[in-house]
């Protein structure tokens, strides 16, 4: 087991035959992920060469659908037509839309994030690295060869500190480790995976890496403290960033007195959960629990 | 981005928000031309108010009201040039002067957590509107407002009667709410606030004060926001920085810090403030993310920067090779630093881990720069860091 992403999951990659969309398919690709498709309805009918693999390009995602029967999306389309892509994705009835894109205006994921509760479409992202299942799948653009499967389930707000971890805990592996994005408004939060990790058998512990802004963690940690009996090392990042900055992602900024590192701090560490002054003292507690 | 209040002003007036007369001075005898303008020789008043992004600039003396245009002129002498909790004002708005019946709330923002948007609502404006919902939540009604739809006459005549307006102005202030949801859903907003919206002693509602943030990822579809920037308030650095697309915050330490990805920036900046407590309390000078890419002319246009920054003593590169080969940023260095030349005078400490990293390390150790030294990991290169910048200080 593994959260979100299994080795049944069936991947189709909206935005395949741009640069990125390429470069990131052929890693996928080369990390096991059952790749079925591309999408772009101006090259419908044609494929993609990747290797020895010929990957369809399908007009529509419905169409993609209809003849690998995916059940992942994940986008690479440039910021001014996400929102259409994803769109799409969700009206096409995909139960995952994973959204690699950073730079998406708040008020398109927004929209489309209104659609997809309705629809019921689990989205992951925007402006994260996507999600890894090692051993299973790979869906975004996390490095497969940081670490392999084991018993270590991880959520971050943050790309490369989700390298970090993944590699300071490299001995032990990972059911899944999950991106969920920067952005203030995200698809999958701290709390559902949470959610996810604590019911797949797989997890035996939990690491939790927050940033400023919002107040995301402090949300997590009170469902922590209700719901989560499995044991979670939590971190959070920019204890030194100064108010009414924008710290690299759209959503790390300190307003006023809320959003700030201390708070989050003090709230996972309320709910019971070890917090780390930093990634390798975070990564030496989850170790702790794990040996 | 965050507007100043006569551009919020502006911004309003464009999309049939009523607003009064304002116009934007930066001498004082801008202001008295800006006053004669308002008062179009009749005699009344106009309020002079300071241009700062940061709130309570009525106590900090930073609204006058005028009598006439030479007040108005010597009110804004007293005012410009002023500082507002560490914000120097350069501009004033020369307001119309209003005559208040009542003053209300009025704010539409993200909702982070339910991830949609809300409507704040209060008939009691014009003061702390965070003290009044500590101190009084049932005065702020809170409505739920579904991105897609927002703020149609439905949901106006919701937020009104939540809020308890008298049924002889809700239709007037549900008609105006409509106005500032095209405010916020044509210009990309991530916060409009009304602080206070007035009804005057003639049956007006007026918004007096206005906030606005915009949002910086959707500038591509709005380029004339791009005129709404305010050059001379930016750190020059943070100017030049921009220019050059890098993603870099100035702060105020002695540790210049480069990495990849805005998450292990940060976690960079505190670690080297942890190290820097037993290096004589050194600080890092900044965040600067040079992204997934981090090729030679990224590198290079990121250590400039903080190269140019008189406060910096010491650099701390911290990368994680995810995409990125370690080899392909360790030639970024090699190469920023002979582009660079006699202008990279300071230490750095470079920390490489995961893609290709013994690749990296070797190429580093090979181009033997007498500037650099290679770190094992995060916190060994923070602490170096911090040592070396403790040690030219």
């Amino acid at each position: 087991m593994a959260i979100f992403l299994t080795e049944a999951s069936k991947v189709i990659v909206q935005g395949m035959t741009g640069s990125e969309g390429q470069k990131h398919t052929t890693r996928m690709l080369a990390s096991g992920t059952s790749v079925v498709g591309g999408v772009n309805p101006r090259k419908a009918g044609t494929s993609v060469a990747f290797g020895d693999v010929d990957v369809p390009v399908f007009g529509s995602v419905s169409e993609a659908m209809d003849a690998t029967g995916a059940d992942v999306s994940v986008v690479f389309v440039p910021p001014a037509h996400t929102k259409a892509a994803v769109v799409e994705a969700i009206e096409a009835g995909i139960p995952l839309v994973v959204i690699i894109t950073e730079g998406v205006p708040v008020a398109d994921t927004a929209e489309f994030f209104a659609l997809a509760l309705e629809k019921n479409v689990r989205l992951i992202g925007p402006n994260c690295p996507g999600l890894i299942s090692p051993g299973k799948s790979n869906v975004g653009i996390i490095p497969a060869d940081i670490t392999g499967p084991g018993r270590v389930g991880l959520v971050s707000k943050s790309g490369t500190l989700t390298y970090q971890m993944m590699y300071e805990l490299r001995d032990f592996g990972f059911s899944t480790a999950i991106g969920i994005g920067g952005d203030p408004i995200i698809g999958t939060t701290h709390i559902d995976a949470l959610a996810a990790f604590e019911a797949d058998p797989d997890t035996e512990v939990i690491v939790m890496i927050g940033e400023i802004g919002g107040d995301a963690e402090e949300r997590a940690a009170a469902y922590i403290a209700e719901h989560v009996t499995k044991p979670v090392v939590g971190y959070v990042a920019g204890f030194t960033a100064p108010e009414g900055k924008t710290m690299g992602h759209a959503g790390a900024i300190v307003s006023g007195s809320s959003g700030t590192a201390q708070a989050k701090k003090e709230a996972l560490e309320a709910a019971g959960v070890k917090v780390g002054k930093t990634p390798s003292e975070t990564a030496e507690l989850a170790r702790q629990l794990l040996s | 981005m965050d507007l100043f209040e006569y551009q919020a002003r502006d911004i309003f007036e464009k999309h049939g928000v009523p607003v009064l007369g304002g116009v934007v001075a930066t001498t004082p005898e801008e202001a008295r031309a800006g006053a004669e303008q308002l008062l179009g020789g009749q005699p009344g008043v106009v309020v002079v108010k300071a241009q700062v992004k940061v709130g309570g600039r009525g106590k900090a003396g930073g609204v006058k009201l005028a009598r006439s245009a030479d007040d108005a002129a010597e009110k804004a002498a007293e005012i410009l040039g002023m500082d507002i909790k560490g914000h120097t004002v350069h501009r004033v708005m020369i307001a119309a002067g209003a005559k208040i019946a009542t003053e209300f709330y009025f704010s539409l923002l993200l909702d982070r957590a339910e991830r949609r948007y809300l409507a704040m609502c209060s008939v009691e404006g014009g003061m702390d509107i965070e003290q009044l919902a500590v101190e009084r939540p049932d005065a702020l009604a809170k409505v739920a407002v579904d991105p897609r739809t927002g703020i149609d006459q439905a949901k106006a005549d919701e937020i009104v009667a939540a809020a308890g307006f008298d049924a002889e102005i809700a239709p007037k202030v549900a008609a105006v709410l409509q106005t500032l949801w095209t405010v916020y859903r044509s210009e990309d907003a991530t916060l409009v606030e009304v602080n206070p919206l007035v009804l005057t002693e003639d049956g007006e509602i007026v918004a007096l004060d206005g906030k606005v943030t915009l949002d910086a990822n959707a500038d591509f579809r709005h380029p004339e926001h791009a005129e709404l920037e305010d050059a001379g308030e930016t750190d020059p650095l943070e100017a030049r920085a921009k220019e050059k697309d890098l993603n870099y915050v100035k702060l105020d330490g002695e540790v210049g810090i480069i990495g990849n990805g805005a998450g292990l920036v940060m976690s960079t900046l505190d670690v080297v403030a942890y190290a820097g407590e037993a290096h004589g309390g050194v600080k890092p000078a900044n965040f600067l993310d040079i992204g997934g890419g981090a090729s030679a002319e990224i590198m290079a246009a990121g250590l400039d920067i903080i190269l140019t920054d008189p406060q910096v003593k010491a650099v701390f590169v911290n990368v994680f090779g995810g995409i990125t080969a370690c080899d392909a940023v360790a030639n970024g260095i090699v190469a920023a630093l002979e582009i660079l030349g006699d202008e990279a005078s300071k230490p750095l400490v470079v920390r490489l881990d995961g893609n290709n990293v013994l690749e990296g390390r070797r190429i580093l150790a090979e181009a033997g720069h007498p500037l650099v030294t290679i770190a094992d990991t995060m916190d060994g290169g923070a602490d170096k860091a911090a040592e070396l910048a403790h040690a030219a200080a």
